[in-house]
């Protein structure tokens, strides 16, 4: 056992009200300059939709992530090492700006200076990267709020699979529409593609808390990590000619304030916290041969903090009794693994990203009415969590490798506590069979009720 | 050959070898299987990201944008350079059980820095060039500012060629000194050619940052000049607030949500227009509580809505109706819920009498409240028509209890205002009496989708008190909602599935689309929630159901929900308008040093809609006349009346202000009037100037309204874009108001129908004002329209105060860098201008007394002016006009017009020797004054020789705060104790032990402060609590401001009856085909199509606060969009992001296309003051830049709004007035040329 710790990150999509306030003040401290104007180190993007950028996802173009070779060893999608010392200076597989977008300012100052005419002054937008006249096609948020989705939204990668094993899972009608929002940020994976793509040696992983860097002296701008990086959180600065990304605000993490995108989420649904893992594990962990197994793999890695033997692992590693305190009180981990309600995005990457997420539960009450249920009994709820608005197929294809069984047990878990608290609520003795129906005891679901409902500032991080 | 288990590990055997060689020219340190790469120490390639986090400062500050965030933020600083923002964290605790106010914010405050340095940001006095080249030559011609401008305004061919060059670029640099010169020569010249009620000022939202508020308004109002206001002008007032409960608003802070075990969304988007607050809704699921949104598109709060109700747009009061009906006859006829019984009889109107009189044409309808003044048995009182009575169960007899409007005002009320029914048992309905009879009676209902009104026949139980047939309100409600009882007459509903009569589930569910199932099951759970919970079932209403023609309708249907059910004053119940309600919490100290009432008074304000809809010209428009609305049971008064003429009256019988007042300058009106009372010929000023108005010698400006006499001649923006915001009506705007280029499409509809008392011109006049100001500190569309745009300092460089509603906190704006090149703030600014205009006045204004026409005030005796709500017009009948009771109070100013500056920088003294009243309780703040005195300083020399210093934008805030309840305990135990006096119970305790706390600008600068309970507003915070409206008025018995001191689901005003509102009824958005010819709703087989235009709040702006900011443009689709429905978009072959054009009579907007299925059919979402400054083209309607949001709407005012006073229907500023309501707008639709010209 090589006992690591890691930075991690838990959204809960079932609070995120998509405000992007968390992208415009990550934005504001680490990317509003030249090079980096089309870069947004944190995102937030609605789905269904293509994403940021474009349809980043589909992975038979981009050949991000890691996959399986015939001997069942990990191997970059985007082509194994050697293949990439040859074809060094060839242009990597890479989102150009349009699928970015082309990033654009207007003429502001003609508003202030225009001389007397016959109009009002108007100020245009100009192409920040060419200088001239633009039209505007294309945003880093362009389909936000379903926005155009009637007429691009099959161009979902997601949508796409859904859609080749049901056509009528997911429709653009106004009488069954869904929306969820994705912020997302770096994973900072345990098994990173981008950091095993670089020629260079220049991206590396923090050994004490895991933070995935670019170092800027020794980054030679090859972009092979853009391609690596099936996020595709990876950017490459045209100006300076490097690779940048997220860095987990390792400026303010390690002076111990939470990164600018957790304390700014006004939505409050941003976790921080240690994780504790099994370094030897990793890659074994990431080489499960069926992708269905991967969340299960990674969630195995993680190590019990409270466990004595990882405790007495840990301080032979030297991790500091104040890392390992933080790993015993860590929100994430109890997301992740105690109450199990938080899922890493696209498992099947391999990548062991270390950013997890708690699905959105979204309406259900009204299926119930077509079907004329009592809305309020709460085994109605879990029959209908099968119904949900946002089909748990598309939840599946995000977070558990198409997985449907594992995404209905968390939202039954979000539905149970629900139904568990509004008795309390209303005054009335806790109903135990509710958490006992899904396998929890009432008082862990009291502490995860806390921790999701009341979520004070101490507690998210 | 047989392969072993597989090793997991990377890739294969070369790239192995490779890495073992060593991963191409370094060293690092690595996996075992060389995967992972790992580096400790030696980081001197990231050393930037590190060095861009770091700053010399950090200071709170906030946003003083129209929004109710209040949030507090970090402003970074480094080398003088404000760099970013993030969120504070650092609100007082709500307490263990529950989530925190940290870290509200949202997208475009944290977007707000971009401004400070941005291409567009205002950093030098700018003027009109050919207006600047026209004063300078004058000047110099004439050596006198005030002189220079009266010979170019006197000059119509210079005035109108400056006005033209209005909105057309053509600004240059000017200096501060010239542009203050000019601004004050303007004002001067105004107050002395035309009257100091020809100016105006306009700066909205106090509580968004009070103290640039109330140093703008504070010298409006001490020159005498008007300012007009904003919560009605905006359609953000519900009018049903005064109507029923008879405050203006008042509302739960948001983490009140967090109390709620039932939560509805009615047409409020809570994510994006209550962006900081959301939390708590999504959080409070949790708890269990079921959350349903009520919206006719998938909006971002339908995301968490356990139910969606999409009820079509404006067909909102059916559904409320619809549950309204099943609530009544579940909770209240077929079963009876102790818990919304006693709650009825105590709260509401319910129990109260009515009297049922034959109507004109034949038939039985309820008229007025039963009174002591109609009962003979009764020994004469004060006010006793304000006494409204009940019926006694156990004396069988009509009595008059306690806390009715007839107790507020006269001695024999003291002690007696109050809810106490003491051993009175009040009948809720005639049946509960011995040996009642029944009636039919007629009631109106207009759900005909043709629009015509129509008649119902319905029974109540009645019983005769002396002389009197009457019925009570319980059981006219009843007969409203058609829920039948045993042995009455009338025609009635045969059950929930009788969709032929209203009010039933299935009659809504043919108008709003919502399943008749679907509305009694929310019905019934809510009320089965509230009776479970004692009423913690609340709904969160928003600007989706309260910004139409018959918003007040709407709201007075949903509002009956929570009244009936109990919800009304719990915490975790009720009502949550959040509709740019922002509250001022220190509302004493900001509204009296505001509007200068330490140094004079009444102030003029003015109804922003009817300024706005008269002096635009836009009541020009109204083809149709007030009749049109009214009830097919109407007594008459409204007949034949255009809505200007309903104006014109609500302000003669002093119901609503109108300035200018009359045909002549009202300084040179003071004057003559005192010489009339020297020479004897009239024994004071009010009865010669009403004698005057009486005999037709003087005119109110109102009925010449186009009459250059009667223009208003200056308008000064600050903290404001009336132009590119919320100018509902903007091209006309543009064409009559400023006389520049247009897009207005139409012609005047009222050719047909001219107004009976306002005078009609053939030709509009076009170009009223002289001169337009605009404070800024970025261009937008008033500061490209203003002949004057002062460079304004930005929220980070300013120091001042904010509070919201939606959180009990104070905080403060510092400023975290100096105002940069040649910017000031709003204070600074307006202190110049007092300057230099005090100087001009010298040679031309001197001291003047000034005469103020005032309408009849709530919260004062005003409130029983007119018994009955009964219409009598003094100018159409044979009776005498008696200014203060069926006219305006007519009250003389002495103005020093050369003191201004000083009276500005100072306490007056009226603040020692009359106090600061609000809401009838009056502050004794001469110890305040006293203690200000020390702390500020006192001013030396002048007019304000020896007064207390508020001089310095921070003195201004401390003043405010030391005048205020909510930040004084003193004076919040005081108002309480004074209080306990009217009321008889027991009311100090809420803020006894806070007499020592006065919370000081310092302090709000460290951290935000919560407030103390003060009776300025009708909860309380004492304890810790969460702050809900009327909690005292149920926990403590103190009446509400209404007749009968109770919640009102009766309005017997003459004109609530002539229109058929009188009970909550459902009235459907109006028929814009019949009323005004525009086309009907639909495709008409071109490439057009017709259909509802409505302007939700956008998620990329705050108004037009950041629509212009690149981070929010680069988030969105980078300028005016317009969403439509995949099936509209088809029907004119529109794809998404193609230029389209929404072309009415009153204008053409032009954006792009975003098509999406979370739209419905039938309408179009055009964001709010989306402005033409960005990416805007020319239009191919008009081959002029297209319009703004607003360029396609036009005021509709709503005769209603304008009742005045009677009662509850009593004007106060921003508190009662005609909304300016736009979302019963409909617009044709086109695909346009993609080639776009600039």
């Amino acid at each position: 056992m090589r006992v690591m710790a890691q930075m991690g990150m838990v959204m809960n999509l079932d609070k995120c009200i998509g405000c992007h306030t968390c992208s415009v003040t990550c934005k504001q401290a680490w990317t509003n300059r030249a090079g980096t104007e089309y870069v947004w180190f944190n995102n937030v993007e609605t789905r269904p939709g293509q994403g940021y950028p474009r349809r980043y996802e589909d992975q038979e173009k981009w050949r991000g992530g890691w996959t399986l070779n015939k001997r069942g060893r990990l191997k970059l999608k985007g082509g194994g090492r050697l293949r990439k010392m040859l074809g060094l200076f060839a242009s990597p597989v890479q989102p150009e700006l349009k699928d970015y977008y082309e990033p654009w300012t207007y003429d502001y100052k003609n508003l202030v200076d225009a001389p007397l005419g016959d109009d009002f002054p108007v100020a245009r937008p100009k192409s920040l990267i060419t200088g001239e006249d633009t039209k505007v096609t294309w945003s880093a948020n362009w389909d936000d709020n379903l926005a155009g989705t009637s007429e691009m939204g099959h161009l979902d990668p997601l949508v796409e699979k859904v859609r080749r094993e049901s056509a009528d899972k997911i429709k653009f009608e106004f009488e069954q529409t869904f929306m969820f929002y994705l912020p997302r940020i770096c994973e900072h994976c345990l098994n990173p593609s981008c950091m095993a793509s670089c020629p260079s040696g220049a991206i590396y992983k923090r050994v004490e808390d895991g933070i995935v860097l670019v170092d800027q002296d020794k980054c030679r701008g090859w972009r092979q990590c853009v391609t690596g990086c099936p996020y595709k959180k990876i950017y490459f600065n045209h100006k300076t000619g490097k690779a940048e990304k997220c860095t987990f605000c390792y400026p303010r993490v390690e002076v111990g304030l939470p990164t600018v995108c957790s304390e700014t989420c006004v939505g409050r649904l941003r976790y921080l916290g240690l994780f504790l893992y099994d370094a030897d594990k990793v890659t074994e962990a990431a080489s499960v041969p069926e992708d269905r197994d991967l969340y299960q793999a990674q969630l195995d890695v993680l190590l019990d903090p409270n466990d004595p033997a990882v405790v007495a692992a840990a301080r032979e590693q030297e991790i500091p009794d104040d890392w390992i305190d933080a790993a015993q009180r860590s929100p994430v981990y109890a997301l992740a693994k105690v109450y199990r309600i938080a899922l890493p995005l696209h498992p099947e990457y391999r990548t062991m990203p270390m950013v997890w997420y708690v699905p959105p539960l979204s309406p259900i009450v009204d299926l119930l009415r077509d079907q004329g249920h009592d809305a309020e009994d709460h085994g109605n709820l879990f029959g209908a969590i099968d119904e949900l608005r946002i089909p748990v197929e598309y939840l599946a294809e995000l977070f558990t490798a198409g997985d449907t069984d594992m995404v209905t047990g968390v939202l039954k878990k979000l539905a149970a506590m629900r139904s568990y608290m509004r008795g309390i609520s209303l005054g009335n003795d806790p109903d135990d069979s509710i958490p006992e129906a899904v396998g929890m005891e009432g008082e862990t679901m009291y502490e995860m009720y806390r921790l999701m409902a009341i979520a004070k500032y101490e507690e998210r991080y | 050959m047989a392969q072993g288990p597989v090793r997991a590990g990377v890739d294969g055997p070369a790239s192995d070898a490779l890495l073992k060689f060593g991963r191409f020219f370094s060293k690092w340190d690595e996996t075992d299987d060389g995967r992972a790469v790992f580096r400790e120490g030696g980081r001197s390639g990231d050393i930037f990201y590190r060095d861009r986090w770091s700053h010399d400062k950090v200071v709170r500050s906030t946003h003083g944008v129209n929004c109710t965030g209040s949030c507090s933020w970090k402003v970074y600083v480094k080398d003088g350079i404000i760099t970013w923002e993030s969120q504070q964290t650092d609100y007082p605790s709500v307490g263990p059980n529950s989530p925190e106010y940290e870290p509200r914010g949202c997208p475009r405050g944290a977007a707000f820095s971009w401004y400070t340095y941005s291409p567009t940001r205002v950093r030098y006095p700018y003027g009109r060039g050919v207006l600047i080249d026209m004063y300078r030559e004058a000047k110099t011609r004439l050596k006198d500012p005030v002189l220079a401008w009266a010979d170019i305004v006197n000059d119509p061919e210079r005035r109108r060629r400056y006005q033209q060059a209005r909105g057309k670029g053509g600004l240059v640099r000017i200096s501060w000194q010239e542009a203050v010169e000019i601004a004050a020569a303007a004002h001067v010249h105004t107050i002395k050619a035309h009257g100091p009620d020809r100016v105006a000022g306009f700066s909205p939202i106090p509580a968004m940052s009070m103290v640039s508020h109330a140093a703008g308004t504070r010298f409006i109002q001490l020159i005498g000049g008007v300012m007009t206001s904003f919560y009605d002008w905006y359609a953000d007032l519900p009018v049903a607030s005064p109507q029923v409960f008879g405050d203006q608003t008042d509302v739960p802070e948001s983490g009140d949500w967090w109390d709620s075990t039932y939560l509805m969304m009615w047409g409020s988007n809570v994510p994006v227009t209550r962006t900081p607050d959301a939390h708590w809704m999504t959080e409070v699921r949790y708890r269990g509580t079921k959350v349903v949104s009520v919206s006719p598109d998938y909006a971002d709060n339908t995301k968490f809505a356990d139910e969606w109700l999409p009820a079509q747009a404006g067909t909102d009061a059916a559904l409320a109706m619809g549950m309204g009906h099943v609530m009544l006859k579940e909770f209240f006829v077929d079963r009876e819920v102790p818990f919304f019984r006693d709650y009825v009889r105590r709260f509401t109107d319910l129990p109260f009498l009515v009297r049922l009189e034959e109507h004109d044409g034949g038939g039985l309808v309820p008229t007025k409240f039963l009174t002591a003044a109609d009962l003979a048995s009764q020994a004469p009182g004060e006010d006793d028509a304000f006494k409204t009575v009940l019926f006694d169960r156990k004396t069988g007899q009509a009595v008059v209890p306690n806390g009715t409007m007839g107790h507020r005002y006269n001695d024999g009320g003291m002690g007696k205002w109050n809810l106490d029914l003491g051993d009175t048992d009040p009948a809720l309905s005639m049946l509960e009496t011995a040996d009642a009879g029944t009636a039919e009676i007629l009631m109106p209902r207009f759900d005909d989708p043709s629009g015509e009104a129509g008649v119902q026949r319905r029974g109540v139980p009645v019983r005769e008190v002396e002389g009197h047939l009457v019925t009570t309100v319980f059981d006219l409600m009843l007969a409203q909602y058609g829920v039948g009882r045993d042995g009455l007459p009338g025609e009635w509903a045969s059950g929930y599935d009788d969709a032929s009569t209203p009010y039933t589930p299935a009659w809504q569910e043919e108008i709003t689309s919502v399943p008749a199932q679907a509305c009694i099951r929310v019905a019934r759970e809510f009320a089965r929630n509230a009776e479970q919970s004692n009423g913690r079932s609340m709904i969160i209403m928003g600007a989706g159901i309260c910004q139409w023609f018959h918003g007040d309708a709407t709201y007075r249907a949903v509002l009956s929900l929570l009244m009936l059910t109990g919800c009304m004053g719990r915490n975790g119940g009720g009502w949550a308008h959040y509709v740019g309600q922002e509250k001022c919490r220190p509302i004493t100290g900001w509204i009296s040093l505001a509007n200068a009432l330490d140094w004079s008074r009444p102030p003029r304000t003015m109804i922003g809609t009817g300024y706005w809809y008269m002096h635009t010209d836009q009541w020009r428009q109204d083809g149709y006349s007030a009749d049109a609305l009214k009830s097919p049971l109407s007594t008459g008064n409204l007949d034949g009346m255009h809505t200007a003429d309903a104006l014109a009256q609500s302000n003669r019988l002093g119901w609503m202000p109108f300035y200018p007042q009359f045909d002549r300058n009202p300084l040179d009106l003071a004057e003559e009037a005192q010489n009339a009372v020297d020479n004897g010929q009239a024994t004071d000023t009010p009865s010669y100037i009403a004698a005057q108005l009486k005999s037709r010698q003087l005119h109110p400006a109102i009925e010449d309204v186009d009459s250059p006499k009667n223009w208003p001649r200056t308008l000064m923006l600050w903290r404001s874009n009336l132009f590119g915001s919320s100018a509902k009506g903007n091209e006309y705007f543009l064409r009559n108001l400023l006389g520049t280029h247009n897009n207005v499409m139409g012609e005047d509809h009222s050719s047909g129908q001219l107004p009976r008392d306002v005078k009609w011109h053939e030709e509009a006049p076009q170009g009223k004002l002289d001169l337009l100001v605009t404070a800024d500190f970025r261009m937008t569309s008033s500061t490209l329209l203003s002949d004057i745009v002062f460079p304004a300092a930005t929220w980070y460089e300013k120091h001042d105060l904010s509070s919201t509603d939606m959180h009990p906190f104070v905080h403060a704006f510092t400023p975290a860098i100096d105002p940069p090149w040649q910017s000031k703030s709003d204070f600074e600014t307006f202190h110049l201008l007092a300057k230099e205009f005090s100087r001009q006045a010298r040679t031309h204004l001197g001291v003047r007394k000034d005469l103020v026409s005032v309408p009849l005030q709530h919260d004062t005796p005003g409130q029983v002016a007119q018994p009955g709500g009964v219409v009598r017009d003094w100018r159409r009948e044979d009776i005498p006009a008696v200014p203060g009771q069926n006219m305006p109070n007519f009250q003389v100013v002495e103005r020093d017009y050369t003191a201004i500056a000083d009276k500005l920088a100072t306490v007056g003294p009226l603040a020692d020797t009359l106090g600061f009243t609000v809401k009838n309780i009056t502050y004794r703040v001469s110890r305040e004054v006293d203690r200000l005195g020390h702390s500020n300083g006192v001013m030396r020399g002048g007019a304000g020789n020896g007064r207390p210093a508020i001089d310095t934008d921070a003195k201004l805030a401390e003043a405010i705060l030391a005048f205020s309840g909510t930040t004084n305990g003193e004076l919040a135990v005081q108002g309480f104790k004074d209080l306990e006096k009217r009321t008889g119970v027991k009311l100090a305790d809420l803020a006894e032990g806070s007499e020592e706390k006065r919370i000081t600008f310092a302090q709000t600068q460290a951290a935000p402060v919560p407030v103390i309970t003060s009776p300025e507003w009708s909860g309380s915070e004492t304890g810790g609590r969460r702050y809900a409206p009327f909690t005292v008025n149920v926990e403590r018995l103190k009446p509400w401001h209404t007749l009968t001191g109770r919640m009102h689901f009766f309005l017997d005003h003459d004109w609530m009856r002539d229109v058929g509102e009188a009970l909550p009824i459902y009235r459907p958005p109006l028929d814009m085909n019949r009323l005004f010819g525009e086309p009907k709703l639909g495709p008409d087989g071109t490439r057009e199509i017709t259909v509802r235009y409505l302007t939700p709040h956008s998620k990329w702006s705050i108004h037009s606060e950041y629509q212009d900011n690149l981070l929010m443009l680069s988030l969105s689709r980078g300028g005016p969009t317009v969403w439509m429905s995949p099936g509209d978009a088809e029907s004119i072959e529109v794809r998404d992001n193609d230029w389209v054009e929404c072309v009415n009579t009153n204008g053409v907007l032009v954006g792009r296309a975003i098509v999406s299925h979370r739209m419905p059919a039938g309408v179009v979402f055009v964001y709010h003051a989306q402005e033409r400054t960005i990416d805007v083209p020319k239009s191919e309607a008009t081959g002029r830049r297209g319009g703004i949001h607003n360029s396609v709407t036009r005021l509709l005012v709503k005769p209603t709004h304008m009742i005045g006073g009677y009662a509850q229907l009593a004007y106060a500023f921003n508190y009662l007035g005609p909304t300016g309501n736009q979302r019963d707008m409909v617009t044709r639709v086109r695909r346009r040329s993609q080639e776009v010209q600039y």
